[in-house]
């Protein structure tokens, strides 16, 4: 079992990673969510799995069971679900702004940041300011 | 009560949304915000540096298995400035904010900003500096996009993208570390590592570490994102991020790598300086050839961080002292410096340098409160840039690393070429045409917030002398951390 998610939270990794490499701001999107699932496998992963063995105390007796599965990775994963749930939501919503204020998806199209152009940064002063974020 | 620092922007945060529709009210409560939160800042450090290192298990669970907050001296310090930055950029916004961001949520985006940043400086576990790194993330993800101007977009993208990147290899790093350790308390992990010989997963979980904080603090092959997004935002909030969001990711650095992962014997040393000196090589080089204003001195941002790392890299208490030094100088030159280029803009209309001119013929004050945080920058005495680098260079000559000094002190030289290309360009020089640019009159608030900052900042350095010792205090705690994990942990088996 822990083979199994291991790989396939490698798979995820590189899978993640490929799609983050792309042009598309969609698939870059896709790419994000894939890494976050990768990491929360990786999380899932990071104690060791033990089917039936409850993190609990036997009634009356207070001392732990001497085998008993660890809950903390579902605590961080359950953390780390709901952050890259409100992250994901908010690039979504940016990268529909983006389309919508650049009008293209190919990030290859999106240099103004990089390369200096003028006209550009002057003519946005006032232009595209009817959806804010 | 140690969390104070952390719940006061979270409360003013609540209140700025509370005050949603009344942005005279929102102006009004931030002042109030910043101010309690310096005191609440302030107070901490003299508690801290009374008590010695404090610590509040959350919830009241012991150590190793609650969450806890610390603050040792470090991170008292940067506290402190991290509510003297956001006191000032609180000032300069109510004059430099447009009323269309503050209607669409500015100051709340602003308290929880400083609250995920505070957050960070006080985490004792490394989920729970995780989560507050997302805090700040968020909070800095939307201010970058706040508008919907065209660059602000196009920024946004690279700067979300990469630093969603850099959270994913640090919960990686995280999980790893855990699997290794079976704890994540910062403490409890100090004494656990030492006597695991991690070998080679040691070695993986360290250079996640370095990569994902290394993204988040933009050193050297990983810095890209920062010139291409910090300049789009309005100068207020690249003001923020410019102190802020960086120095989070080197304080990070500072605590795993002291902490966890000591830089003593093996590769990461060569590897810390050798990143430090690309890192400021290359900031300067790009900062050489701009022209906007705002891209030169986010530029500069990688370059001065470089020096940050420089001091990590080198790793004798003296070198941690001067980096801790030296963060208290950057912070205050480097967010001075973006206000004086807002200012700039507001009154001749562009960052553009090749338009600008003629400013010190006309207004000599904005031309004084340039030159002291840029040459402060650039290290000339008796501002505290010169003893940050004295210091540095001290220390890496007791270590005979003469190289990383050399490289630090031509890079030096190289930020006062740059800063000198400003004041030709924007000062100096005749100004060719007046241009139709509308001149606005700058609030008087703006002026207030931009010359508190550079008096601050000219007083770091006339005060080096006792904030050297500090750091050497915070320094102290730091390369030893046996304090640490006992002030945490006590005598907790």
């Amino acid at each position: 079992m822990t083979w199994l998610l291991a790989i396939t939270a490698g798979v995820l990794f590189a899978a993640g990673l490929y799609m983050i490499l792309r042009r598309s701001l969609v698939k870059i999107l896709v790419g994000l969510a894939l890494l976050s699932y990768a990491v929360n496998l990786l999380l899932f992963n990071s104690a060791p799995l033990l089917p039936a063995r409850p993190p609990l105390l036997p009634p009356g007796n207070g001392a732990p069971p001497e085998v008993y599965a660890d809950p903390l990775p579902q605590a961080l994963i359950l953390t780390a679900i709901v952050i890259s749930f409100g992250v994901t939501a908010f690039a979504v919503v940016l990268m529909r702004q983006v389309y919508g204020t650049l009008g293209t998806d190919d990030l290859n199209e999106m240099r103004c940041t990089d390369v200096p152009c003028e006209e550009v940064e002057i003519a946005s002063e006032e232009e595209q300011m009817e959806e804010p974020l | 009560m140690i969390a104070l620092p952390l719940l006061l922007p979270l409360a003013f945060a609540i209140l700025n949304v509370l005050a949603w529709k009344s942005p005279r009210g929102q102006r009004a409560l931030s002042l109030v915000g910043v101010a309690l939160q310096s005191g609440a800042a302030f107070w901490l450090l003299g508690r801290v540096r009374a008590e010695g290192i404090l610590h509040l298990p959350v919830g009241n669970w012991p150590a190793p298995f609650g969450i806890v907050l610390s603050a040792d001296l470090f991170s008292a310090l940067m506290l402190c400035l991290s509510a003297v930055v956001g006191l000032a950029a609180a000032l300069y916004s109510q004059g430099g904010m447009d009323e269309r961001r503050v209607r669409h949520g500015y100051y709340p985006l602003f308290f929880f900003l400083l609250t995920g940043v505070n957050g960070a400086f006080l985490a004792g576990d490394l989920f729970n500096l995780y989560v507050w790194f997302e805090v700040m993330l968020m909070a800095s993800f939307v201010l970058i996009a706040l508008g919907g101007e065209r660059p602000q977009v196009e920024g946004a993208i690279k700067y979300v993208v990469l630093n969603l990147l850099a959270s994913t290899l640090f919960l990686s790093a995280v999980g790893l570390l855990y699997n290794l350790c079976g704890t994540l308390n910062l403490a409890d992990l100090a004494r656990r590592l030492p006597g695991l010989e991690a070998g080679g997963e040691g070695t993986l979980i360290a250079v996640l570490f370095l990569v994902a904080f290394g993204i988040k603090s933009a050193i050297f092959p990983l810095f890209f994102w920062l010139p291409a997004s910090y300049h789009t935002p309005p100068v207020t909030i690249t003001a923020l991020f410019s102190g802020l969001l960086t120095k989070v990711g080197v304080y990070a650095l500072y605590r795993v790598f002291t902490l966890l992962f000591v830089p003593q014997g093996g590769y990461l040393p060569t590897l810390l300086l050798v990143l430090a000196g690309l890192t400021m090589t290359t900031g300067v080089l790009g900062a050489a050839a701009q022209m906007d204003f705002r891209r030169l001195l986010s530029f500069h941002i990688i370059s001065q961080i470089g020096y940050l790392l420089m001091g990590l890299g080198l790793f004798s208490p003296a070198a941690l002292a001067a980096g801790i030094y030296f963060m208290v100088h950057v912070v205050l030159a480097k967010t001075a410096l973006f206000f004086v280029a807002g200012l700039v803009r507001q009154m001749e209309g562009s960052y553009h340098l090749k338009e600008l001119g003629g400013l010190y013929a006309r207004r000599v004050g904005l031309a004084l409160l340039f030159l002291l945080p840029a040459l402060s920058l650039a290290g000339l005495p008796p501002l505290s840039g010169f003893f940050a680098k004295l210091a540095l260079v001290l220390a890496g000559f007791e270590l005979r690393a003469y190289a990383i000094v050399g490289v630090g002190l031509g890079v030096s030289l190289l930020t006062l070429y740059s800063m000198t290309k400003v004041w030709n360009e924007a000062f100096w020089k005749e100004r060719k045409e007046m241009g139709a640019a509308s001149l606005q009159p700058v609030s008087p608030w703006m002026w207030a917030a931009t010359l508190g900052l550079v008096a601050v900042s000219v007083a770091a350095g006339l005060l080096a002398g006792p904030l050297l010792d500090l750091s050497a205090q915070a320094a102290a705690q730091l390369s030893d951390p046996s304090g640490y994990i006992q002030a945490i942990l006590g005598g907790a088996p």
